[in-house]
């Protein structure tokens, strides 16, 4: 675990996403106690908005200065590039999912679970669900992310160049698709039923907003976001959708609740993306960066370390969560599903995770060595958001 | 952990004060989870028929409602288990439960059943099952939630009380559905529209935890699956007949003085 830190990179970026990679991971372990942690169960927004945010926000900053020394035109076939790696991760994943699948249909003939078991229909015509997972329609539980980011990257190259060029005009752009999206109900269909369980024509305002803000849109409203009434807007919003939550967390509480109140907490409206989660997810922003400055000393603690390195690493790293997700399941099903096994579980793969960014840290150090001081721009390029 | 410490205690409170001397034995280990089942609303419809001596019920969900042939089938199934247990708990009372049930119908599907049999049978009450097949195949949850905001409409018209019921709680296949958009979704309606929710996700949840049952067992035998059952029909009976004492209240300060409270113990 070696420091690797380019001069000039903002730390808190892969500290947030580090975050945002274990919070996802601990959500993909069914049944888990340890998943109360995760943010989703104190307000509106989620762990994935966090990382759909961070990554537009550092692929604009690494394919942007891509453009600005090789051309558009390099840069947009290395993006492209990113969008293939990510493709054959999500096809890899999907081959242990199938396997785990495989496994458990041997063992899966209990009579109170008939029902449950047609989950494993598929596996008797293999033909059409390989074909429709590489056409990304048929995505199982908890795959869903890197679909998203498949799509998001691979329409970001005319996004990028737009958004250097007149950057309002680039997110007024994004608005309107939101916009659109939301009254047209524009959405890619899923196999064998419904939609994406993440509408990229309505993710893609967090992506694009992040890389808005990477283009030097957040040094624009600083001042805005800095103000006081912002400020107190913003904690305000959080202390009120925290109140919300808890309350429809707590069963006898969610009943007396005002119904227009509950409204706020419609589950249908995840998938697009609502407006009062997008809202509520940039209120924690804004109040995340006031309060946890750039050059915050604890950033460079040994304590932030494991999770810095794994938001370095992000797109290993969740295909290292999902993985273990997987693994942990089987593991609580064949030995034990206590609370227990719960921590255990969740404890160790996050020590996992964090072992196998340490590893590509190390690998990573040493062939820049190796390859002298001339590689240096690429593996920075790399480390700052070329990753997932 | 807590919260679920905390049902425990209350289940064993119910328990004691519930129990009469005849069931108290064998009601003990369905009842652990019973602080997951409260009536939170009234069931007015099955209030008023209890005092006409007579309920009618159906019960309209997937294959989770039923169990196969060869572990029992029907009789053993909980629509059956929550007749008897009905019958046992209201007295006198000429109780009837009709499960409607077929494999892979999504919600959607469902409503038309539902709206069928409300014309032709007249429930007093629908214990309507649904959640497992739209996960299944990951129907638009928005479709998910405005078709049972259609069957509660339809229960309106019908003039029939309706409780939802979600999920089994299922470990070996828990990582490869996911329900919780699904879940939110019954439970977000259920709030909505002040249906009761009967959360069997949640009771097999904490029957598994607290081993009285173990449901990530790979086994062929039929005992846990008919022992589930037979809880959930209890479980379910007592959801109602509390659901029937809060409606009979509400019937009463509607002006319906005739109907003796000793109906409903």
């Amino acid at each position: 675990m070696s420091p690797v830190t380019p001069p000039g990179r903002d730390l808190r970026l892969d500290l947030f996403r580090g975050l945002a990679l274990w919070l996802i991971f601990l959500d993909q372990i069914p049944s888990n106690a340890v998943s109360w942690l995760t943010i989703r169960n104190y307000g509106l927004s989620d762990a994935p908005e966090i990382f759909v945010f961070i990554s537009g926000y550092t692929a604009a900053f690494v394919y942007g200065r891509e453009m600005d020394s090789r051309g558009v035109t390099v840069a947009s076939a290395r993006v492209l590039k990113r969008v293939w790696q990510i493709y054959v991760a999500h096809i890899f994943l999907f081959v242990v999912y199938m396997a785990e699948i495989a496994y458990v249909a041997s063992s899966l003939d209990n009579p109170l679970y008939s029902e449950e078991a047609g989950i494993l229909n598929f596996l008797k015509e293999p033909g059409v669900t390989m074909v429709q997972a590489m056409l990304l329609k048929f995505k199982p539980a908890n795959m869903d992310v890197l679909p998203l980011y498949i799509v998001l990257l691979a329409g970001f190259p005319p996004v990028l160049w737009l958004l250097r060029r007149a950057p309002t005009l680039g997110l007024a752009a994004s608005v309107a698709l939101y916009a659109a999206a939301w009254m047209f109900d524009w959405d890619l269909p899923a196999y064998p039923k419904g939609t994406w369980v993440f509408n990229p024509f309505t993710w893609q305002l967090l992506f694009v907003t992040g890389a808005w803000c990477a283009l030097g849109g957040a040094a624009r409203i600083a001042p805005f976001a800095r103000s006081r009434p912002v400020l107190w807007l913003a904690g305000g919003y959080l202390a009120i959708a925290f109140a919300i939550m808890l309350a429809w967390h707590l069963p006898h509480l969610a009943s007396d609740l005002p119904r227009w109140l509950t409204d706020w907490v419609n589950p249908a409206d995840k998938s697009n993306l609502d407006l009062l989660r997008f809202a509520h997810f940039v209120a924690l922003a804004i109040l995340t960066l006031r309060y946890i400055p750039r050059d915050w000393p604890l950033l460079t603690s040994p304590w932030m370390r494991p999770t810095i390195i794994c938001g370095q690493h992000s797109l290993e790293i969740f295909c290292s969560g999902v993985f273990l997700a997987f693994a942990g399941h089987l593991a609580m099903v064949q030995l034990s599903d206590g609370l227990g096994m719960q921590i255990l579980v969740s404890a160790v793969g996050i020590a996992t995770m964090v072992g196998v960014a340490a590893l590509i840290t190390w690998y990573r150090n040493v062939e820049g060595k190796k390859h002298g001081p001339r590689q240096t721009p690429v593996v920075n390029a790399d480390l700052a958001g070329g990753e997932a | 952990m807590k919260v679920l410490m905390a049902a425990a205690v209350a289940a064993m409170l119910t328990t004691a004060m519930l129990a009469t001397p005849g069931l108290a034995a064998d009601e003990g280990a369905c009842f652990v989870a019973s602080g997951l089942v409260q009536a939170d609303f009234a069931l007015p419809h099955v209030a008023a028929a209890i005092a006409e001596k007579r309920l009618n019920v159906v019960v309209l969900g997937s294959a989770s409602s039923s169990l196969p042939p060869a572990a029992g089938g029907a009789p053993k199934a909980y629509p059956a288990r929550l007749e008897d247990a009905l019958t046992h708990r209201l007295p006198g009372v000429t109780v009837k439960v009709v499960a409607h049930t077929k494999a892979r119908e999504t919600a959607t599907d469902m409503v038309k059943t539902l709206r069928q049999v409300l014309k032709d049978e007249k429930p007093d009450l629908v214990v309507w099952q649904t959640g497992t097949v739209d996960a299944m195949l990951s129907v638009d949850p928005d479709n998910f939630q405005t078709a049972l905001g259609e069957g509660v409409d339809a229960l309106h018209e019908g003039k029939a009380d309706g409780i939802f019921m979600n999920m089994q709680y299922s470990p070996r296949t828990d990582s490869m559905v996911a329900m919780g958009a699904y879940l939110e979704a019954m439970r977000f309606i259920a709030l909505q529209r002040e249906i009761l929710l009967f959360d069997r996700l949640g009771v097999m949840n904490a029957w598994n935890e607290m081993n009285v049952f173990d449901l990530s067992a790979a086994t062929k035998t039929n005992d846990v699956a008919q022992r589930v059952h037979d809880c959930i029909g209890r479980l379910l009976s007592r959801l109602i007949v509390d659901g029937a004492k809060l409606g009979q209240a509400s019937n009463t300060g509607a002006g319906n003085m005739d109907h003796p409270n000793k109906d409903i113990r």
